[in-house]
């Protein structure tokens, strides 16, 4: 059985092609302004690295910001039950699933039959949140990639404001001003947001195991402050931005066998 | 094909012509030589009815909530009252209703018809600063009522005094701010008619224990507002008791609100008025809201009934009480709503959980949703310990943050998102028509 799951985030839009449960494709792309174009764009991608025909595709589901506009899709799923259903495949004992995206935390806690428990989002609020770290890297004028590495070179973090992504600009001026080394701005933010999504977290509660997904787990900056902030070991998994789509994918495969194969 | 049968209620356009003429009345009180006065919802608004039949109130909170489904109206309003200097994170009813004063504006047509004088009490810190600042702006007079003597279950006879012997000074200032004698048989009967129209509310949300549910919350919204226009008045009781009839009457024929029932779920707080629509939405799942705390508790009133379950309160006359002085309907006005649900959790979340989880269990629910309100400390208080209370009776929980005022602090698309979410982990999908 061949399926799709497309992930279309507020950043980006990600692909994912599972053939027997096997994924034979990932495509990712900016989502610009026009997300179905993106959305065709990544397909075509994803078809040809699989190797495949659009019509070998058996069901296709959605999901992400703009889901309800995603092309193609026979089905939708929202991102709180994709992010639930690709951590647990790639963890089977995980009942915590962490998302950390450019738009938005999350926090699932799963049952072990694969069922969201309870949910937290982190709304209307940047500070826990990918789009946070950009913004804290332009105001230190360093690269992206640069920014997790260079925090683990903190040895001194200072306390930083974690509640508002805007404050917190100004205060990293005020702290770069006051000749505090980089590496431990970096480190502060990382601390902020490792706080708030912690706090969120523990709103529902955190259950062992933890699994942490979305774009912010390749930062390892911000890794070592949530596992100090968590106080548990939490597992990564390889390309993590792709996971809720991997879970819409999946979702595609008990849609198309609960559909009776049609 | 859908599972219940489903029909319009038969009383709905006698509720909206109640509510249509209230403000109407209001606007036009003094063509006809009457009365208008400003207060809000939870006023004691059974007392200035002792200076006449032609005294007209305008309640702040339904009257701001009418202008937040106004939207243009509602931002010009609130931005009004921040060019005042007022900060956005006070009270939403309290600055649009502000704004409507400032601009002159009425939001039913004309200009913002200035009352003669402001009756209120400290349900909340925004209440009574509220029309303080109405009556210095507008230079009437004020009365205030203190209730702060705890919650219910811990009433004694000195703390109904308290509250009493204010009421009695009311009348004094009534008196003086209007110049008319004061009747303390029209008093009664707004006593009475208090007493009816809240008890037959809290029946009427009683029956929707049945399933499916009779009535769904949006609409309940707009019935329930009646009483926090004008509970104390001979029509609205009666207009009360007709719909807990016609509400019975559904029950008893399977009349169902949503045709597609198949979970129940509560909400909480004052909604995000501009956006009703989130309610339809729900329907859409075959989810129906059958009411909360709120539109139950804030203006019905209740008690344990035998059986252990929750009910209507049984009224004076119902008891077979009479009422035949002043001071006798002062004390049951006082008591009556000194015992309103809707309040109690000002002293304690705790009391509001155990309110919420009683619904939860004798309403049959399968969910809860609720409203991280920001246009209202009051009633947002302590909602976390809420929402932790009831995720550990196992019921699941869902939060959407809001303002029941203020759409700039509402995003519809984000909380169409969240019950989605919440709707999956009911495993609910919608339902094709």
């Amino acid at each position: 059985m061949i399926t799709a799951g497309m992930d279309l985030g507020s950043k980006t839009v990600k692909i994912v092609i599972l053939k027997d449960g096997e994924v034979i494709a990932r495509s990712k792309l900016l989502s610009g302004f026009e997300q179905e174009v993106t959305a065709s764009d990544a397909m075509t991608e994803a078809l040809k690295q699989a190797g495949i025909k659009a019509e070998q595709l058996q069901r296709i589901v959605a999901t992400g910001a703009g889901r309800k506009f995603a092309p193609f899709a026979h089905d939708r799923v929202t991102d709180v039950g994709s992010a639930a259903r690709g951590g647990l495949e790639r963890l089977p004992s995980a009942r915590t699933v962490l998302d950390v995206g450019a738009e938005e935390g999350r926090a699932i806690l799963v049952t072990e039959n694969g069922k969201v428990k309870d949910f937290a989002v982190n709304e209307k609020c940047a500070a826990g949140s990918g789009t946070f770290i950009e913004s804290m890297s332009r105001a230190l004028e360093l690269k992206l990639e640069e920014f997790g590495p260079l925090s683990l070179e903190s040895d001194k973090p200072v306390p930083m404001n974690a509640q508002c992504a805007v404050f917190a600009e100004s205060e990293v001026v005020s702290l770069l001003h006051a000749r505090t080394p980089k590496q431990d701005i970096v480190r502060s933010v990382h601390d902020a947001i490792a706080s708030r999504i912690v706090a969120m977290a523990r709103r529902i509660s955190i259950e062992d195991d933890v699994i942490v997904i979305g774009g912010m787990a390749y930062n390892v900056g911000f890794i070592d402050s949530l596992k100090n902030a968590i106080g548990k070991e939490i597992m990564l998994p390889d390309y993590p931005e792709f996971v809720p789509a991997e879970g819409a994918a999946w979702i595609a495969i008990d849609k198309f066998e609960s559909a009776g194969g049609a | 094909m859908a599972k219940y049968p489903t029909e319009p209620l038969q009383s709905w356009g006698k509720a909206k012509e109640l509510r249509e003429k209230y403000y109407r009345n209001y606007a036009t009180a003094h063509e006809k030589g009457g009365i208008r006065w400003t207060g809000g919802a939870w006023s004691f608004d059974a007392i200035p009815a002792g200076l006449g039949d032609d005294v007209y109130p305008i309640t702040g909170e339904p009257y701001a909530a009418a202008m937040a489904f106004n939207k243009p109206f509602s931002l010009r309003a609130l931005e009004a009252a921040e060019a005042k200097g007022w900060a956005r994170d006070l009270c939403a009813y309290m600055r649009n209703y502000w704004g409507s004063m400032y601009l002159d504006e009425y939001a039913f047509g004309g200009k913002y018809p200035k009352p003669d004088f402001a009756f209120q009490d400290h349900i909340c810190c925004s209440h009574a600063k509220w029309y303080q600042h109405v009556a210095e702006y507008k230079n009437i007079p004020f009365f205030c009522i203190d209730v702060s003597v705890g919650p219910y279950n811990e009433l004694n006879e000195d703390r109904l005094m308290f509250v009493v012997n204010q009421m009695h000074e009311s009348i004094d200032f009534l008196e003086k701010a209007t110049g008319r004698d004061y009747n303390d048989e029209l008093l009664i009967e707004a006593v009475k008619n208090e007493c009816r129209s809240t008890s037959a509310w809290a029946a009427t949300c009683t029956l929707n224990k049945a399933v499916p549910a009779p009535l769904d919350e949006k609409s309940m919204y707009s019935l329930y507002v009646l009483l926090t226009l004008n509970k104390h008045d001979k029509e609205i009781a009666d207009y009360c008791e007709e719909l807990r009839d016609e509400i019975q009457d559904r029950v008893d024929r399977g009349i169902a609100a949503v045709a597609n029932e198949r979970c129940r779920v509560m909400s909480d707080t004052q909604p995000p008025w501009g956006f009703l629509k989130i309610f339809r939405y729900l329907e859409s799942f075959g989810a129906v809201s059958i009411g909360s705390l709120y539109t139950f508790g804030l203006e019905g009133i209740w008690e344990d009934k035998p059986d252990g379950t929750w009910g209507p309160r049984t009224t004076p006359m119902e008891k077979g009480e009479e009422i035949t002085t002043r001071d006798q309907a002062l004390r049951v006005l006082a008591d009556w709503n000194l015992s309103k649900p809707e309040w109690q959790h000002f002293y304690d979340a705790d009391l509001k959980s155990k309110m919420m989880l009683r619904i939860v269990k004798e309403w049959g629910l399968d969910g809860v949703m609720l409203h991280m309100n920001r246009g209202c400390e009051g009633l947002s208080c302590g909602i976390a310990e809420n929402r932790l209370a009831i995720a550990e009776y196992g019921v699941p929980v869902m939060t959407f943050e809001g303002n029941m005022g203020d759409e700039r602090e509402f995003d519809e698309s984000k909380t169409q998102d969240r019950i989605d979410a919440f709707m999956e982990t009911l495993e609910l999908e919608q339902i094709q028509e």
